[in-house]
């Protein structure tokens, strides 16, 4: 389900931010000449898609706030993730899971899963120390002292394998995910 | 980057001796950590998407999704084919193909959001008619959308460039700020007056709100951005003359920010006032809705 805020949701067809989002969640690219057609696309390959009116506040009147889940059962994954479109062909990711976050997809990503612990950031700022792996942002944001806790990094170079082991291997670390979109 | 204003671009590039284009490559490769080169190729990428994007305006069917525009790039270079504008060919051309990139978006087509979709046509419309003028290179072309990135990067960091945001000041404002400032740097002014260029542009648009009929990026987007075309070619024309812009073109930016952010609602980009609710585009609005 996808919510549109502020000016998106007065505008989202006409903009083509309909399309545009669920292109994306299809895997296209910017500038895939079929995105005019990613609502039927989707429908065909099993997504069910709904578009609503967000209500309350919002911090951009540009603002999406994407509700996604994929299999049932044990297998169900939920996903909740919050973006504004900026200008430029920009975005930036403002919640993921309920955590506050800043990503923009402009530079190698991952997101750590971990719990709030003494000294988890240094251990994962220790880890991108030993790969020569230069933090351009980051941010930090957790539920509860001692509770869940989401760190976004943005990277400068290349993430590779054994720093992505090395991450995961850390105490109190639960999951990762890494978004690279210079790679197209 | 090491510049945050319009004023710290025009003396970063006098200090060093280049153009703002050149200076902003070397910035830009710094801020990615790609090389220079890599830089250049993809901006060079983008210029070739812009020149496609005037060429299928110009020669294909640009009937919108909504059914509401479409041709009338095309109508505008025929009329200048049988007849002399009263914008002589030079500014009737960059008007046209201002339109013409504008109604590839609209019709989704491809094209570079310079600074936004929707103001898309106005970097184009300038670029690829003066490029046809002087005769200049893609190099040199390429290296005048640094500039315009530049003096983007400068609005976007201490203002908006999203007509939600701050109206269509925003929008079509800064994409006319960025075609003057990067014309006049292509045409050998000095920084300074790149600079007095943007300040001229944007004082020009002061108070524009953003009213797309029916929430669609249309009426009246697609004829501003012609419009848009023709005063960026006015203004780096003033600058080169040595009209400065009296109040800076920092403090310029900041009024930009000032008078949108006092901008009701309804006119960023909501379609819930101006033209959009009008008699007329409520009733193209209502149409929209029953299909």
């Amino acid at each position: 389900m996808v919510l549109f805020y502020g000016s998106f949701a007065a505008t989202y067809q006409g903009h083509g931010t309909d399309v545009a989002i669920i292109g994306g969640l299809l895997d296209y690219q910017t500038d895939n000449p079929r995105i005019p057609r990613a609502l039927e696309a989707a429908e065909e390959s099993g997504m069910a898609i709904a578009f609503r009116e967000g209500k309350g506040l919002f911090s951009h009147p540009n603002t999406a706030k994407l509700i996604l889940s994929s299999g049932d059962g044990e297998d169900q994954e939920e996903l909740t993730m919050t973006g504004v479109s900026i200008g430029g062909g920009n975005i930036e990711i403002i919640a993921i899971d309920g955590f506050t976050v800043r990503m923009s997809g402009n530079y190698p990503t991952i997101a750590v899963r971990h719990k709030d612990w003494t000294g988890i950031i240094a251990s994962v700022s220790d880890v991108m120390r030993r790969h020569a792996c230069n933090i351009a942002h980051m941010t930090v944001d957790r539920k509860a002292r001692s509770g869940d806790a989401l760190t976004v990094l943005e990277l400068d170079g290349d993430l590779d394998e054994a720093l992505l082991r090395e991450l995961s291997a850390l105490d109190n670390v639960e999951a990762i995910r890494q978004v690279d979109l210079s790679k197209g | 980057m090491n510049f945050h204003s319009l004023e710290q671009l025009a003396v970063l590039s006098a200090e060093r001796g280049v153009t703002i284009g050149r200076l902003m490559l070397k910035e830009q490769a710094m801020e990615s950590g790609k090389s220079p080169e890599q830089e250049f190729e993809l901006m060079a990428q983008y210029y070739n998407v812009m020149k496609e994007a005037v060429k299928r305006g110009l020669t294909e069917d640009t009937t919108s999704r909504s059914g509401l525009t479409g041709r009338d790039a095309q109508r505008v270079m025929a009329f200048g084919d049988g007849q002399e504008m009263s914008l002589g060919k030079a500014a009737g051309d960059a008007m046209a193909y201002a339109l013409a990139v504008s109604e590839v978006n609209a019709s989704m087509g491809r094209i570079i959001a310079t600074p936004t979709a929707g103001s898309a046509g106005i970097i184009p419309g300038v670029f690829v008619s003066c490029q046809e003028r002087f005769g200049w290179s893609d190099e040199h072309m390429v290296y005048g959308l640094f500039a315009a990135g530049a003096i983007g990067y400068v609005i976007a960091n201490n203002s908006f460039v999203s007509g939600a945001e701050g109206g269509c000041q925003a929008e079509v404002g800064s994409a006319i700020g960025m075609a003057a400032g990067a014309l006049t740097d292509m045409r050998g002014g000095t920084p300074a007056q790149s600079i007095h260029a943007v300040g001229l542009a944007l004082k020009n648009t002061l108070g524009l709100i953003c009213d797309p009929v029916g929430g669609l990026v249309e009426i009246p987007c697609i004829v501003r951005n012609g419009f848009g075309a023709v005063t960026a070619l006015a203004a780096a024309d003033m600058a080169l003359a040595g009209v400065r812009s009296v109040i800076p073109s920092d403090e310029v930016v900041q009024v930009m920010l000032e008078v949108g952010s006092s901008m009701p609602e309804k006119h960023r980009e909501t379609a819930g006032g101006g033209l959009a609710q009008t008699p007329t585009g409520k009733a193209i609005m209502n149409n929209l809705r029953k299909r």
